[in-house]
């Protein structure tokens, strides 16, 4: 054994601590199992955490907004308007002397604009061909998952008030 | 004696390489019941959130089991 140090790159406690670098980053199977047990726990806590925002979502409100007048659009007419903030389209459909429907002008696929064809008395969504029901905005035929979202009108004399967005 | 215990720690590593394999596949189970959830919460069906958060729960406890297990296997081993 020299009495002297070898010169090399390592720094000189390294060389007198009896520590091995490649051994320390050999990762063992327990460290391996904990891993991805902890990994199992963060997916669970993302569970609750999706459990707990649907418990405590709160409820939305919506403001009272006047649409149109009663006989402002023909029978089979419609009349688009934005509810309940100026970024969501919707669409209202007078589907009779005294029905009114109205919905989400927003396609539940990829949110491309659906429209009102009066031939086919449904509403359709030119990308996809997504249909949806005049009568209650359920999915006809097509991608979208889900049915259109609702705008629950009510009549105030002669307007025509949404009130609130029914989500199903 | 020493090939037995050289075979029981063989065995003893089976054990826990199998156990990880499960650990893993359970694993794959909840990443897709984690995906699953979140689609169905953003679909609006509320009611596929609790199932999903009691199975995940139940996919952790067996995790939990298995490293424990692992860790009791690998512990023994290295006494020997």
């Amino acid at each position: 054994m020299s009495l002297f140090r070898s010169p090399s790159k390592e720094p000189l406690w390294k060389d007198e601590f009896s520590v091995f670098t490649s051994d320390e980053r050999y990762v063992t199977r327990r460290q391996f199992a904990k891993f991805l047990t902890l990994a199992s726990l963060g997916m669970f806590v993302g569970n609750l955490w999706i459990l707990l925002k649907s418990r405590f979502a709160k409820n939305k409100t919506y403001p009272a907004v006047d649409v149109a007048d009663v006989n402002e659009i023909p029978i089979r007419g419609v009349k688009l308007f934005t509810y309940p903030t100026i970024q969501d389209h919707c669409i209202m459909i007078r589907t009779g002397e005294d029905d009114y429907v109205a919905y989400s002008q927003k396609c539940t696929h990829l949110s491309c604009s659906v429209y009102y064809s009066a031939k086919n008395d449904r509403l359709e969504c030119p990308c996809h061909q997504g249909f949806f029901s005049v009568k209650d905005g359920s999915v006809l035929q097509g991608p979208p998952p889900r049915p259109l979202p609702q705008i629950v009108l009510t009549r105030n004399d002669s307007k025509l008030v949404a009130v609130s967005v029914k989500e199903i | 004696m020493a090939d037995f215990d050289r075979t029981k720690q063989g065995r003893g590593l089976v054990a826990i390489d199998g156990a990880m394999a499960l650990i893993a596949i359970l694993l794959i189970v909840q990443i897709w019941l984690l995906s699953a959830t979140l689609e169905a919460y953003l679909a609006g069906h509320v009611g596929a959130v609790i199932p999903g958060a009691i199975f995940s729960g139940i996919i952790f406890a067996g995790c939990l089991t298995l490293n424990f297990f692992v860790d009791r296997v690998d512990r023994e081993s290295r006494q020997r």
